[in-house]
């Protein structure tokens, strides 16, 4: 079910501010892949490409192609809800609907796009995604109560069993841990090792220690230079990137001689 | 070290004059909110205590105003209770739903020059007053298309009065939606009017039941579109469609002629008795809306 990510030519603008500049990459199915760079540099608004997110900012638009297996996400006849299905998001900080319970919020996606499900359906579906999320075990018993009653760390899990309820074939995140103590980053990352069996996974972190440990491959973005656009410096395993990286940018970065 | 620098935080001189100055905003600030508090306290006082015999009586809350006359005690607000209850229910009715997609509209799809230029006349629409309302639907469905005075002129009138209410508390409320919840539903495939009514509108409700509540709190004590538009029956008339009819406002209106009167102290009573009424239907309403709004906070 994992689709492959291509990137071609990207130019990502915010009005007529040009965010991120000529971006080329492919991200292989069930993988993880990791977006390092410093703040600012386009990690978050290029991941926000990938599923057509960026263009719900006023005024923003893109440039260049997205091909999800070979067919291109920004086509004219592409439906940008449609992409969104495929392609599920994580947000940096945890986005339960404060309205919904627990059991809602699962399948908030499912109900939502389309209408009626049998209840046994979603039943299981919720099981499944929140056994999925890890988070089975602590809610099973109050699958009624509000989902903001939550942890910040099983708030998070809950909004990823909300992300893969929908049964996406790519999975992004946008620092996902950032908000969480270092025990829900555990948790999260064991799940993302899990997840990528199923999905294509995209996550964009500012831990290094966590990039080596969750992804195959590892891309490095940049600015070009003071007021220039960011661009991608490089992406490659992440074993490479972080032992002998081809870029000298890269290595000052990763050792933590930046600017 | 210099010589204005304290040298311990007990010995500062400065520590005094701060505390100094707190103890007195607290004081100002205290005593502004007994102030503010006094004219309400006293006015609710004054209705409670005038009132309270009135309604009490039996026949108030049953019975019209038919045959009763100023030296005659008895009767009740039931005319007035159904009048004004038609009139507002059916302004209600109309501007619940403009108001709503207005305020929608402004929020999440506004942006544009259209936007400002509704944003604008709401503005002007708030400022307008309630008599001149009455007096636009006065000219455009008696004078031009000779309609006869009735009810629901009048709830046409009020129509305006309430809708901006609606929409700037609607506005309010959906600013108040955080963007990531809207994301949040988009990045699920959710299509972006499906996000505003099943994501948006709902976590605002109770902000919105809130807005729509203090519309109908500034409508139902109006008194200048009744008075230009239906008039006043002591008779029950439920027609919203023809004929004076009776509402609260009106019922107190038709009292003060005979307040002077020494003799007869029925109007006078009579007149406190509705100002009353009228207050607590409006605050059983709030009521209701605070419990409705509440309820829905978390559906399970
Ligand atoms: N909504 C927006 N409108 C205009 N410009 C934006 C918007 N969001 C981001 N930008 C700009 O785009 C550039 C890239 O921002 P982006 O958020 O993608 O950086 P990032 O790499 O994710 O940073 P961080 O690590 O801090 O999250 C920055 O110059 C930023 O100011
Ligand atoms: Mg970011």
């Amino acid at each position: 079910m994992a689709k492959r990510i291509e990137a071609k030519n990207l130019n990502i603008y915010y009005s007529k501010f040009l965010a991120v500049s000529e971006v080329n990459f492919t991200i292989a199915p069930r993988s993880v892949t990791a977006f390092i760079g410093p703040s600012g540099c386009g990690k978050s608004t290029v991941l926000r490409t990938i599923n057509r997110m960026h263009e719900v900012i006023a005024g923003a638009h893109v440039q260049g192609d997205v091909l999800l297996d070979g067919e291109n996400i920004y086509g004219s006849a592409v439906d940008p809800v449609d992409v969104r299905r495929t392609i599920g998001m994580v947000f940096q900080r945890p986005n339960p609907f404060p309205t919904m319970s627990i059991y809602d919020n699962v399948v908030a996606g499912l109900k939502l796009q389309s209408g009626r499900i049998k209840k046994v359906e979603l039943d299981d579906t919720v099981e499944k995604s929140l056994r999925g999320a890890n988070l089975w075990e602590e809610v099973k018993d109050r699958l009624g109560k509000p989902g903001a009653g939550l942890s910040g760390g099983q708030q998070q899990r809950l909004c990823i069993a909300r992300a893969i309820a929908v049964e996406p074939q790519v999975l992004l995140m946008d620092e996902p841990c950032s908000a969480l103590d270092p025990i829900s980053t555990l948790a999260i990352e064991d799940l993302i090792q899990s997840l990528k069996e199923k999905y294509t996974i995209v996550i964009v972190t500012h831990n290094m220690q966590q990039a080596a440990r969750v992804s195959e491959r590892t891309a490095f973005f940049n600015l070009a230079g003071v007021g220039k656009p960011g661009q991608l410096v490089e992406i490659d395993d992440t074993q490479k990137i972080f032992s002998n990286p081809s870029e000298q940018r890269t290595e000052d970065y990763i050792s933590g001689r930046f600017g | 070290m210099t010589a204005a620098a304290p040298t311990t935080l007990a010995g500062s001189s400065k520590g005094g004059v701060r505390a100094f100055k707190n103890t007195l905003a607290t004081v100002l600030v205290t005593a502004a909110f007994g102030i503010a508090l006094i004219p309400l306290v006293w006015l609710l006082w004054t209705v409670l205590s005038k009132g309270l015999k009135t309604i009490t009586q039996s026949g108030w809350w049953t019975s019209s105003q038919r045959n009763i006359t100023y030296r005659k005690p008895g009767g009740g607000v039931w005319h007035a209770i159904l009048g004004t209850a038609e009139q507002v229910l059916l302004c209600t009715l109309i501007s619940v739903p403009i108001a709503l997609l207005v305020g929608i509209y402004l929020i999440e799809y506004g942006g544009g020059r259209l936007a400002k230029l509704t944003s604008f006349m709401v503005d002007i629409l708030t400022g307008i007053p309630s008599i001149v309302a009455a007096l636009f639907i006065y000219a455009v469905f008696i004078t031009t298309f000779h309609g006869q005075r009735a009810g629901i002129y009048v709830s046409l009138a009020l129509v305006m009065l309430m809708v901006p209410v609606i929409v700037r508390t609607t506005e309010e409320m959906l600013k108040l939606v955080p963007n990531e919840l809207r994301e949040a539903s988009y990045a699920l495939g959710v299509p972006k009017w499906k996000t505003i009514v099943k994501i948006v509108v709902p976590t605002a409700f109770s902000g919105i039941v809130t807005g729509i509540m203090l519309g109908i709190a500034r409508v139902a004590g109006e008194t200048a579109p009744l008075l230009i538009l239906v008039g006043y029956s002591p008779d029950t008339n439920s027609n919203l469609l023809s004929g004076f009819q009776g509402s609260l406002p009106g019922m107190i209106y038709a009292q003060v002629p005979q307040l002077g009167n020494i003799r007869y102290h029925y109007a006078a009573d009579r007149m406190w008795g509705s100002a009353l009424t009228l207050i607590i239907i409006v605050m059983a309403l709030n009521l209701v809306a605070r419990l409705v709004a509440r309820r829905s906070k978390v559906s399970n």
